[in-house]
C-alpha cells in the first residue's frame, strides 16, 4: 500500500464556549468556582486519504464532518492531533511555509451565494489567485489559464466581466469550481458542494467534479450528508458520529454489509422505489450533546446492543473479514 | 447568451444607485446645488471679482457698504462689503472654499482612521478589538467641540497668532478628523464581522492570501456602502463644528475667513445696521449643510438593502 497523499492522526477539535476569565467564574454552593465548558466538535479522528480516491465523510448535521474539512485545509487550527499532507505536517507552518500546500490544497464551498466576493467580477475572482501563486507569468499565460479552467467548467469565458450574483446557483458553484482548479490543485476538499442547489443541478455539477478528477488526477475528501451522492462518488466512506468515525470502508462493502449499528440505522433510512424491507430501523432518543461527551462508545446511549462495556471503554477501529474498519465492541466480541 | 464587456459608466447607468437618484427630484436640486456650490468655491479665484487676501485691494473707505439695491451700496459690490472693506461675494466664495477644504479633509481623516481601526478591530478581533474599541469609546464620551476647543487653545498659546493663522487650516482638520475617527471605525467593525463570516473570506484564506491583503482587497469594498453614508453626513458635521469653533474665536482667523469667522466678524456689527456681513455667510453656510444633508438621507435611504427590497 503507497503512502496516503493526506492523513489525519488523532485529531481534536473543541470551540470554547465559556468565554473571558470573568465569564467562566461561577458561584455555586456557596463558593466561586471555574467552569470551563466546551463543543467537542471532533474526538480522536484518524482518516488517511489515498492519492486519486474519493473519501466521502458522511453523518448528520454537528458531527463534525465540516470541522474536519476546515481543520484540513487550515481554516481551523486543530486542539490535538496531525494533519500530514504528502509525509509533511501542515497543521502548524507558518503562513509563507504552507504557501505551497496552499496551491496543492484546494477546497470548494457548500454556498455558492456566499463563497463568491459580491465586489469582484469573475475575471478578477480567477485571476487574483493565478497571479498570487503564479507571480512569474505573463499576462497572456494568466488570460489562457483562466480561459482553460472556466471551458473546463463550462462557463463561457465571454462572462468574465460579469459579477458572481448575475449567476444562478450551479453557475456560480461552477466558477467557484474553477477557482480552486485555477491554481491546479492535487487535494480538493469539498465541503458539502452540492447541498445548496437545486436537484436538477446537482448532477450535473458532482459529474464536473467527477470529470475534473478524472481528467486531472484529483484527490477528493468530499462532506456530505447525502447518501445517494456517497454511492455514486465515493471510493470509500467515513460514517461519523458526534466527532468520532464509527465506520470506514469501501463505499460497496459499506452498502452490501454495514457492521456498525449506526451505519446500518443510517443506510435503512434511505428510501427505496421498491421498498421490500419492512421497516427501517428506529434510534431511539436524540443525538446527545456535544458539550457533555457521553463516556465510552458516544453511541451508547441509542444503541441497542449496548452493554456495560460500551458504557466504559471507547472503542477503536478494527478491521472485520469483509474489509470494513469498524469501532464497535458488539461486532468485536462477535455479538453483533 | 453572449455578452460584450460592459464598461463600468453603463453598469453605472443601469445601476438602482442611478435610477432612484433619477426619480428623487430633492436628491437631484441638492446635487445641482452643492455641485454649483463646490465648482464656485474651487474656481473661485477665477470667479471672485476682488482677492480678499490681497491687502492691497482693500480700500478701508468701502468698509460696510450695502449689497446692491439698497441706499448707498455701490455697483462693484454686489454684496457688500464687510467691516474691512472686503468685497462679501469674493470674501464669501473664499470662505466657502475654505469651509469645504475642512469638512473634506476632515472626513479624509476621519474615514482613513476609522476604516483602518474599524478593519482591525473587526477582523483580528479579540485583544486588539478589545483595546481599539475600548479608546473608541472613551473618545466619544468626550464631546468633539470640547475635545477641540482645549486642542485648538493650547495650540494657539503655543504657536502664537502669526503662525497659528498659517497652520489654522491644518490644525482644524486634525482636530475635527481625529475626534470623530469612532463613529466610523464602528461601522466598519460592524460590517466587518458581518462579512468576514461568509465564504468568500474563508476562500481567500484557502488560497493562502495575507491578513491585509483580505482585510483591504476583499472584506473593505465589502463594507463601503455605509461608509458613504456617514461620510457624507460627517462633512456638513465637519463644516458646522469648523463654524462653531471660528466662532469661538479658535478657528480659521479674519485674514483667511471661513464661513464661520465671518460670520463672527459680522456679528459685531449686527446691532449697528451691518445685518449682511453676518446674514449673508449664514444663508450660504445653511444652505451648504442642508443639500449634503438632503443627499446623505436620499443615500442612506437608497443603500440601506431593508428599504431597498421592500
Amino acid at each position: 500500500m503507497t503512502s496516503p497523499l493526506v492523513s489525519i492522526r488523532g485529531l481534536e477539535k473543541r470551540f470554547d464556549l465559556s468565554g473571558s476569565l470573568l465569564e467562566q467564574i461561577t458561584f455555586e454552593g456557596g463558593r466561586f468556582r471555574r467552569k470551563k465548558e466546551a463543543v467537542h466538535a471532533i474526538n480522536g479522528v484518524d482518516l488517511e486519504v489515498q492519492r486519486g480516491e474519493a473519501l466521502c465523510v458522511v453523518g448528520e448535521s454537528g458531527c463534525g464532518k465540516s470541522t474536519i474539512a476546515r481543520t484540513v485545509m487550515g481554516l481551523l487550527s486543530p486542539s490535538a492531533g496531525e494533519i500530514h499532507y504528502d509525509g509533511q505536517r501542515i497543521d502548524n507552518l507558518e503562513r509563507k511555509a504552507s504557501l505551497p500546500y496552499r496551491r496543492k490544497m484546494q477546497m470548494i464551498f457548500q454556498n455558492p451565494y456566499a463563497s463568491l466576493n459580491p465586489r469582484m467580477t469573475i475575471q478578477q475572482t480567477l485571476e487574483e489567485p493565478i497571479r498570487f501563486h503564479h507571480p512569474d507569468w505573463s499576462p497572456i499565460q494568466v488570460r489562457d489559464k483562466i480561459h482553460e479552467v472556466m471551458h473546463s467548467v463550462g462557463i463561457d469565458p465571454d462572462w468574465g466581466s460579469r459579477f458572481g450574483h448575475e449567476f444562478s446557483g450551479g453557475q456560480r458553484q461552477r466558477i467557484a469550481i474553477a477557482r480552486a482548479l485555477a491554481v491546479d490543485p492535487e487535494f480538493i476538499v469539498a465541503d458539502e458542494p452540492i447541498s445548496a442547489l437545486d436537484v436538477s443541478i446537482q448532477a450535473q455539477v458532482l459529474n464536473l467534479l467527477m470529470d475534473a478528477q478524472e481528467s486531472r488526477g484529483l484527490t477528493y475528501l468530499f462532506i456530505t450528508h447525502d447518501l445517494a451522492v456517497v454511492e455514486h462518488f465515493g471510493t470509500r466512506v467515513a460514517v461519523m458520529y458526534l466527532g468520532r468515525v464509527c465506520e470506514l470502508a469501501d463505499t460497496k462493502t459499506l452498502f452490501a454489509t454495514p457492521r456498525h449499528p449506526y451505519t446500518q440505522a443510517l443506510l435503512s433510512a434511505i428510501p427505496k422505489l421498491e421498498d421490500d424491507r419492512p421497516n427501517h430501523i428506529r434510534l431511539k432518543g436524540e443525538v446527545p450533546t456535544p458539550v457533555n461527551l457521553p463516556s465510552g462508545c458516544v453511541f451508547h446511549g441509542r444503541c441497542p446492543y449496548a452493554n456495560e462495556r460500551c458504557r466504559q471503554e471507547v472503542p477503536g477501529l478494527i478491521t472485520t473479514d469483509g474489509g470494513n474498519q469498524v469501532a464497535c465492541h458488539a461486532v468485536e466480541e462477535g455479538r453483533l | 447568451m453572449t455578452t460584450a464587456t460592459v464598461s463600468r459608466w453603463d453598469r453605472f447607468r443601469e445601476s438602482f444607485l442611478w435610477y432612484s437618484f433619477k426619480r428623487d427630484k430633492v436628491a437631484i436640486v441638492s446635487f445641482v446645488v452643492l455641485m454649483l456650490m463646490v465648482l464656485a468655491a474651487v474656481f473661485a479665484p477665477l470667479l471672485a471679482p476682488a482677492d480678499p487676501y490681497d491687502l492691497a485691494q482693500i480700500n478701508i473707505m468701502n468698509s460696510e457698504l450695502p449689497p446692491a439695491g439698497l441706499a448707498g451700496s455701490d455697483p462693484a459690490f454686489p454684496l457688500g462689503t464687510d467691516a474691512q472693506g472686503r468685497d462679501m461675494l469674493s470674501t464669501i466664495l473664499y470662505g466657502t472654499q475654505v469651509s469645504l477644504m475642512i469638512g473634506f479633509g476632515a472626513v479624509v481623516l476621519q474615514a482613513a482612521l476609522g476604516i483602518l481601526f474599524g478593519l482591525l478591530a473587526g477582523y483580528l478581533g479579540g485583544r486588539v478589538d478589545a483595546v481599539l474599541m475600548r479608546i473608541a469609546d472613551v473618545q466619544l464620551s468626550f464631546s468633539t467641540l470640547m475635545v477641540a476647543i482645549i486642542v485648538g487653545a493650547v495650540f494657539k498659546a503655543s504657536f502664537g497668532n502669526l503662525m497659528f493663522g498659517e497652520i489654522a487650516i491644518y490644525m482644524l482638520i486634525f482636530i475635527i478628523g481625529v475626534s470623530e475617527w469612532p463613529q466610523i471605525a464602528r461601522t466598519v467593525r460592524a460590517s466587518v464581522l458581518a462579512e468576514k463570516k461568509k465564504e468568500y473570506v474563508d476562500a481567500a484564506k484557502v488560497m493562502g492570501f495575507s491578513t491585509p491583503r483580505i482585510m483591504f482587497r476583499h472584506i473593505l469594498p465589502n463594507t463601503l456602502s455605509p461608509i458613504f453614508v456617514i461620510a457624507t453626513v460627517q462633512i456638513a458635521n465637519a463644516i458646522i463644528s469648523e463654524a462653531a469653533l471660528s466662532f469661538l474665536g479658535l478657528g480659521m482667523p479674519e485674514t483667511q475667513p471661513s464661513l464661520g469667522s465671518l460670520i463672527k466678524s459680522g456679528f459685531d456689527y449686527i446691532q449697528s445696521g451691518s445685518w449682511w456681513i453676518t446674514l449673508l455667510p449664514g444663508l450660504v453656510l445653511v444652505v451648504l449643510v442642508l443639500v449634503i444633508n438632503l443627499l446623505g438621507d436620499w443615500l442612506r435611504d437608497v443603500m440601506n438593502p431593508r428599504l431597498y427590497k421592500g
